[in-house]
């Protein structure tokens, strides 16, 4: 059924589809319009589900460790702080194997306070051992949500599923709402690997020395392998029954582009339309949606970069003192191979600042008149400020 | 005397407690006094260690091994799990230390509270943090040496009242128990476990390593601990009504913390300063058990 939907209903339309056990959350700007929505669902029994309202995020991550060790279906969804708050237990949930589902409304970190989007909250937790998938519209955030849960039960790992404050959180657009009964198909009740058990009494996460401890985190690196090999499957499964697909990655216009601009979110929209331009005034330009950043799809990436001379990748987010972190992942994964595209990063839009088709543009044409890139990161978009002034 | 508790063992041989743990004594009688149908909740404390490394487990109920502040909050999860199952029968308990239950555990702690959530919190308090070597906690008591309150720097400040913290949240059993009162502890137990809502049980468990006492004295100084009235054995149901379980024999507080190395630094002076704290906790206490107008 068609409906008109904020990304955060689309999020919390998929969380009663997939018919979750127990959400615990603690509400943050930009997230609270899931759990809000969600607490009506559970209030007047849309849902059948526990819904627990926690004193912090820590504590929401923790109860669903709890739940998830007692083998139900879990659900939370945070921003910003909050998803700083709950470090520690992201790497508890992928230690301990846990498929839980989390929505991470990307928002700045203070100071200052800003309640805009920015990806730096989320990518900070990269190396926690959580899947992460990136969304671009309502429906998009929709269906990854329920592929999410797809996916965490098949590898038991925790998801991620990140979407933009504001422009994807609460914006309207009409979004397919599929039918209960297709979605039982594509995820059947939960059936857990291991649970907490009184008939089979077992300790979960306790003492490992060292002759052990490495293989498990082995484990979860293969788990993470076994994550990207199929994911493809999920995907294949959920477009034979609700004909959407959209790849760890999508090209558009890439196949015979020179350059090509590396996007996440829904700044990928607004790239689609300057690089449709741009191809009308005779560039050869292409769009890259990252999608899959955990685990990230190496040689997918290497094989739709491979033809292009450069590629100039928007990060709105940024890690001091290095880089963009997708620039940096981009980087990584193309340094071995003998022949590639140089990397230019461009940062922009950081705190919420709207990234213009205008700003876009520029981003290309900066990238086409240089053979290198002048720095590692180039800032878009900056307010003067003179250097004299910054020193004081 | 013979003890009215199961003889049935939930704790296999084999534990990696120090000698004389009484931690270990009250993970024994507490589990015996609920039975096999318990999911137990561990956060980050002695027993993280004294349960066994993988692949082994001296417990024979299955234990969540949990991060240190989220004792409160990881059995919510575990109770709304098994609600979700229709699982009625089943209590969680959360076992956890002083220091994940007076510090960092206690927001945790206090927010499941609020929510009423349907879970036994069993506090062992062996008053600082032993796990990591001796080092204070807001548990440690007035005139104890620590490795972080060492000399002179002996610790000046009164210890939390932990239960009182609670029974200001209306919880609706909160008792104390003692290692060296096992009827006493497996009874309140059983009424915790027979009580719905949110339940704390704060067991004092005495420490040979970090409180410098040999160990054969561990279950001796936890009753000179009642004795003393350092730690009276009492319960508050439903946050109002308060019962003075035992009635002790009011010894001299002197005799309580000359057996201990930890407080050997302690002059006459401090001694009657501490008697005078102790004798003004018992008379608040008396009050509000309607003992003492």
């Amino acid at each position: 059924m068609k409906k008109v939907l904020e990304g955060s209903q689309a999020v919390a339309e998929a969380v009663r589809l997939a018919g979750v056990g127990v959400i615990s959350a603690y509400p943050i700007t930009p997230q609270t319009h899931i759990v809000e929505e969600l607490s009506r669902y559970c209030a007047d029994g849309t849902m059948n589900a526990k819904f627990l309202r926690v004193e912090s995020e820590h504590s929401a991550m923790a109860a669903l460790i709890g739940s998830a060790s007692s083998g139900i279906r879990t659900f939370t969804a945070t921003s910003g702080q909050g998803l700083a708050l709950m470090h520690e237990l992201l790497h508890w949930a992928s230690g301990a194997r846990l498929p839980i589902v989390m929505a991470e409304v990307n928002r700045a970190l203070a100071p200052g306070w800003n309640i805009w989007v920015d990806q730096t909250d989320s990518l900070a937790q990269r190396d926690t051992g959580w899947i992460q998938l990136y969304c671009e519209n309502s429906q998009e955030t929709l269906d990854t949500t329920l592929m999410a849960y797809r996916l965490a039960e098949l590898v038991n790992l925790p998801v991620m599923v990140v979407l933009d404050a504001f422009f994807l959180s609460h914006t309207y657009e009409p979004v397919d709402v599929p039918d209960q009964k297709k979605v039982d198909r594509f995820l059947p009740s939960y059936v857990p690997k291991f649970q907490a058990d009184t008939k089979n009494p077992c300790a979960f996460g306790p003492l490992v020395a060292p002759d052990n401890y490495m293989e498990m985190r082995y484990d979860i690196a293969r788990a993470m392998d076994d994550a990207l090999e199929r994911f493809p499957e999920v995907e294949d499964e959920y477009a034979r029954l609700f004909g959407r697909r959209y790849g760890a990655m999508e090209p558009v216009m890439c196949r015979d582009a020179d350059i090509i601009l590396l996007t996440s979110g829904t700044v990928t929209s607004t790239t689609r339309l300057v690089v449709k331009d741009l191809r009308k005034k005779g560039e050869k330009v292409g769009v890259l949606k990252m999608r899959l950043l955990r685990p990230f799809p190496v040689v997918e990436l290497r094989e739709v970069l491979k033809g292009a001379k450069k590629v100039a990748v928007i990060d709105r987010n940024f890690s001091f003192g290095a880089s963009g972190i997708f620039a940096q992942e981009v980087r990584a994964a193309l340094c071995n191979l003998p022949k590639h595209p140089a990397v230019f990063g461009y940062v922009a839009g950081i705190g919420g600042r709207d990234v213009t088709p205008a700003l876009i543009e520029e981003v290309y044409w900066k990238t086409r008149k240089n053979k290198l890139p002048e720095k590692e990161s180039v800032w878009m978009g900056l307010k003067e400020v003179s250097d004299a002034a910054r020193r004081q | 005397m013979q003890l009215d508790v199961s003889d049935r063992e939930y704790m296999y041989s084999g534990h990696v407690g120090c000698p004389g743990c009484g931690a270990a004594v009250a993970m024994r009688f507490l589990l015996k006094a609920l039975g096999d149908k318990v999911i137990m909740v561990l956060p980050a404390c002695c027993w993280s260690v004294i349960a066994g490394p993988y692949p082994q487990s001296t417990l024979r109920i299955p234990v969540i091994h949990s991060a240190f502040e989220t004792g409160g909050a990881v059995a919510s999860g575990v109770r709304a799990a098994l609600d979700m199952k229709g699982d009625k029968e089943t209590t969680v308990v959360t076992w956890a230390g002083d220091g994940g239950t007076f510090d960092i555990g206690f927001q945790a702690l206090s927010g499941a509270v609020e929510r009423n959530e349907d879970f036994i919190y069993v506090c062992y308090d062996n008053e600082a943090y032993m796990n990591t070597g001796i080092q204070r906690s807001s548990s440690t008591p007035y005139g104890a040496w620590t490795t972080t309150t060492p000399g002179t720097e002996w610790k000046k400040m009164r210890k939390k009242n932990i239960v009182e913290a609670l029974v200001a949240h209306r919880i609706p059993y909160a008792a104390t128990a003692n290692i060296a009162f096992p009827e006493d502890l497996t009874r309140k137990a059983k009424k915790a476990k027979e009580t719905k809502g949110s339940r704390f049980l704060h067991i004092y468990a005495s420490c040979p390593t970090g409180w410098k006492i040999p160990s054969e004295m561990a279950i001796k100084i936890a009753r000179m601990a009642v004795q003393t009235n350092i730690f009276p054995l009492y319960e508050v149901e439903g946050g109002i009504k308060y019962t003075i379980n035992y009635k002790p024999k009011e010894y001299p507080v002197r005799e309580y913390f000359k057996l201990q190395g930890r407080f050997s630094h302690l002059t006459d002076k401090d001694l009657a300063q501490i008697q005078e704290m102790v004798n003004e906790d018992w008379e608040m206490l008396l009050r509000k058990a309607g003992e003492r107008a």
